[in-house]
């Protein structure tokens, strides 16, 4: 079982939370052309980390906030929480 | 290499069965090869094998970082089916039933290929339809289907859950009788002791460390024991896949995931099939000790770890009650896991890159283990002929980018939900 602190409601376990995937992949710009390799990278293509890795969760049986989550992909291990909106560094 | 048969089983018993060769040899590393295959697993093993025997490519070597057939061709619930609707996929699985019926042959090693049959539960009138469609589009390829009505799924598994306030009911299912499992660890063995007869290296505890690549041209590859060269690389690590392509600076329409299984205690024959529940991903047979051997969904986040979670197991097993209520009463003897290389539409790719001599297998999902030897045998041929086949052309990696998608389950590129 995973725990995750939800920046909002505190420690709670997995099962409230959904996953989103990777939170560094970031949108193409609006107004802007974007070619062909940008839209497959924002869509498709996927570093998927082994080791820290920043992800997006939902906390739908929750606050419904979404939230950033580092946590290790070998050992399940979680850092650091913080809100969807927060900077990372 | 001595031939498996009862003739020679009868003339070592007279030397109480300590004068066998060994299956397959513990090489060191030469200093070049033809062709450089890393990734000993199933379709690593099967890939060296169909260079070897198909191509006459035998100066080859097989690197692998722990020991072979210990990543998920030791850790699948050795399901083979070709139940597919599209073409590409239908076809390209239907071709490896015919190199499972003829495997034990093949490579002298009995693979227990047991071609039992496997049923997708239906549990309404629409899933009905999409089942009567898929099952006419799986006989357009020249496949078995048959779709049961409830009475005759009844019949078969009388076990599940007939009753009728259910929150599921069965109203049918759709058939693939000849589908069916097979010893896994023998066809990883079977492919390296055929392999190392021909002469291909089988190199373990070998890690690759970095590859060596000048004017987008692979030479060579380092690893732990050492450089060596090969004009021709294939790279078949599954769950490793996005850890190589970092070093090579690729990024792949790749996440790498995690999903479980587990086996219950030995009990008498009660489950002749495969079985699958229609409503939530879960699937069951029986093995030949007994045992019930299940699976179902990815624990649903990246992972490395090769090691589950309770939830997702619990979840699982939730719904294997709800098909097979029996089920309940039975303990779990072993849990496991194993890391996924999700693609993003839930086929695999099997193709050449962007760099000369380098050659991509991956993206197999869940449905890796009875692709062994299609898989082998289609990347022998892209590798050996630096082409693909037209059996692998719709595993192709840019069809991501130009939109020519195999999203058989139509879910997206969110490979996590299933």
């Amino acid at each position: 079982m995973l725990y995750i602190n939800c920046p909002h409601c505190g420690m709670r376990s997995q099962n409230e939370f959904s996953y989103g995937g990777d939170a560094s992949v970031k949108r193409p710009l609006l107004n802007k052309e974007v070619s062909d390799q940008e839209w497959d990278d924002f869509v498709y293509n996927r570093k998927s980390l082994r080791g820290k890795h920043l992800e997006l969760w939902h906390h739908i049986s929750g606050c419904r906030q979404w939230i950033k989550v580092e946590r290790d992909t070998s050992t399940h291990e979680i850092f650091r929480t913080f809100k969807a909106d927060e900077e990372v560094v | 290499m001595q031939k498996y048969s009862v003739f020679n089983l009868i003339k070592n018993a007279f030397s109480n069965h300590e004068k066998w060769d060994l299956a397959w040899k513990d090489p060191s590393p030469k200093k070049e090869y033809d062709v450089v295959i890393i990734g000993g697993g199933g379709h690593g093993l099967a890939t060296a094998y169909y260079l070897a025997k198909e191509h006459n490519i035998t100066n080859v070597a097989i690197i692998e970082k722990g020991w072979i057939g210990g990543g998920n061709v030791g850790r699948n619930t050795t399901i083979i089916r070709s139940n597919y609707m599209h073409d590409d996929n239908g076809l390209f699985s239907e071709f490896g039933m015919d190199l499972w019926r003829r495997m034990s042959q093949d490579l002298n090693y009995n693979v227990m290929f047991s071609p039992r049959g496997i049923i997708n539960l239906a549990h309404s009138d629409a899933q009905m339809n999409v089942y009567a469609r898929r099952g006419n589009s799986m006989r357009l390829n020249g496949i078995d289907a048959v779709l049961l009505n409830r009475e005759q799924v009844k019949e078969i598994i009388p076990m599940a859950d007939f009753s009728e306030n259910v929150r599921f009911p069965i109203y049918g299912g759709l058939m693939q009788p000849s589908a069916g499992t097979a010893r896994h660890d023998a066809v990883a063995w079977g492919y390296a002791r055929q392999a190392d007869s021909m002469g291909v290296d089988i190199i373990q505890n070998c890690e690759v460390i970095g590859f060596d690549v000048s004017a987008g041209k692979i030479n060579g590859v380092r690893t732990s024991r050492g450089d060596i060269k090969a004009k021709k690389i294939g790279l078949c690590v599954a769950g490793s896949t996005n850890i190589l392509a970092e070093k090579l600076n690729m990024t792949l329409p790749i996440e790498t995931h995690l999903l479980q299984a587990c086996v219950s205690e030995p009990i008498k024959p009660v489950l002749d099939n495969v079985v699958t529940f229609g409503a939530g991903h879960f699937y069951i047979s029986q093995s030949d000790k007994g045992e019930m051997v299940m699976g179902g969904d990815l624990d649903g986040y990246n992972s490395y770890a090769q090691r589950g979670n309770l939830p997702t197991l619990q979840h699982v097993l939730t719904e294997g009650i709800a098909m097979m209520p029996f089920l309940s009463k039975l303990k779990m003897l072993r849990t496991w896991g194993g890391i996924m290389d999700m693609s993003m539409d839930g086929s695999p790719i099997i193709d050449k890159t962007h760099i000369e001599g380098l050659y991509l297998n991956c993206g197999w999902c869940y449905g890796g283990f009875k692709a062994t030897p299609a898989s082998g045998w289609t990347f022998a041929h892209t590798i050996a002929q630096d082409r693909v086949h037209e059996l692998n052309a719709g595993y192709s990696l840019n069809r991501f980018n130009t939109g020519f998608l195999l999203d058989e389950k139509g879910l997206g590129t969110k490979t996590w939900i299933s």
